[in-house]
């Protein structure tokens, strides 16, 4: 069975390499790609939207539709992991372990607490995780305003510089992740809990198709943000350039809020009480 | 284009997946998985598409591998095949 998985996939890829040959040469100027629709986008972006960064200005203008639709998606594939993996039931196996905070003695209860020891004596930490690295701990902390200072710069500056959206709420997102892996799972649920996460999903998206659907309302087209100069008041092709930003936000708050829900509930097996 | 480098990394790319595909151990697996990420996004960077490098960065090498990490740490670190 093997033998034959093997013979077919050398086959396939026999038969990729060699349709590889009909391709046209790297960055070739005569090639259908870049003879239809390229050239439009390369002249005419800058005059119609005063963006500079041409993938910025197709992925969020001109292509708005599929971009809209790709976020949904990333909503949908955090409400399926949501869906799949979130258990209300705790644990089974009743032990909790706490580090006394001053001393960095640990106590292990053989049953849960009625009353949960005051945080600031007794830290709860993982029964699987016992370690407690100060360095590493304090390392992320002094990171974590850096990188989502960075995050939020990535999607503000992709109008002129690689970046956008997807990249800058996927930075967003490591940084509450790095939080989790760092310190545990609940300090980064207490920063970040999980009805904000399902909740700023879905006002990304409620945002990008609500900057379309208020262009509509305005007399444009659906995502046609020329439409939005009246309400800005500016002209229209510095309205383009702001209803790209728009999205953008939106794009960037359903990524990271959806990355942030998908790796609380895998980490922890969905009870998000403890985890990696 | 530096045709040695390229070829360099189009090796290494190759390398990762079929390490990624072969190793026993999960974990391992996940961490080639990440190189193999790294390697693309450096050679969209070379082709010039550096958005597409970016995402490649941020979602394949960083937080994807992460959530392999995390669905290993709570599953098996052994493949059964």
């Amino acid at each position: 069975m093997k033998a034959l998985a093997l013979a077919i996939v050398v086959l396939v890829g026999g038969l990729l390499v060699s349709a590889t040959v009909d391709f046209p040469d790297w960055a070739d100027p005569n090639s259908p790609a870049s003879r239809h629709v390229s050239p439009r986008y390369i002249e005419k972006t800058m005059e119609e939207t005063s963006v500079p960064n041409i993938v910025t200005a197709v992925l969020a203008d001109y292509r708005g539709y599929d971009t809209m639709f790709e976020t949904a998606v990333v909503f949908t594939a955090g409400v399926a992991c949501f869906l799949l993996l979130r258990r209300r039931e705790p644990r089974p196996g009743p032990s909790r372990v706490y580090r006394h905070r001053a001393t960095g003695v640990i106590v292990e209860m053989n049953r849960v607490p009625d009353k949960e020891p005051s945080p600031d004596v007794f830290k709860r930490i993982d029964d699987d995780w016992t370690p407690h690295d100060l360095i590493v701990m304090n390392v992320c902390r002094l990171l974590i305003p850096f990188i989502q200072l960075f995050a939020l710069y990535v999607i503000a500056h992709g109008h002129h510089s690689p970046g956008g959206g997807f990249q800058g709420g996927v930075i967003l997102g490591a940084s509450v992740i790095l939080m989790a892996l760092s310190w545990d799972l609940r300090t980064a649920m207490l920063r970040m809990k999980e009805t904000a996460t399902g909740l700023m999903s879905a006002m990304g998206v409620f945002i990008y198709a609500g900057v379309g659907a208020l262009a509509l309302a305005l007399g444009g087209n659906f995502l046609d943000y020329a439409a939005l100069s009246p309400l800005l008041r500016v002209d229209p092709v510095a309205a383009r350039s702001l209803g790209i930003f728009f999205v953008e936000v939106g794009v960037g708050l359903a990524v990271m809020a959806t990355m942030v829900l998908i790796y609380k509930n895998l980490a922890s097996e969905g009870r998000l009480d403890q985890g990696l | 284009m530096i045709w040695q480098i390229d070829l360099a990394v189009l090796l290494l790319v190759v390398i990762c997946a079929v390490g990624a595909l072969a190793v026993k151990d999960l974990m391992g697996a996940a961490i080639l998985f990440g190189a193999y990420s790294f390697l693309m996004c450096i050679l969209w960077a070379v082709m010039g598409a550096v958005d597409v490098a970016f995402t490649e960065a941020s979602v394949g090498a960083g937080v994807s591998t992460v959530f392999f990490v995390a669905a290993v740490f709570r599953t098996s670190r052994r493949t059964k095949d």
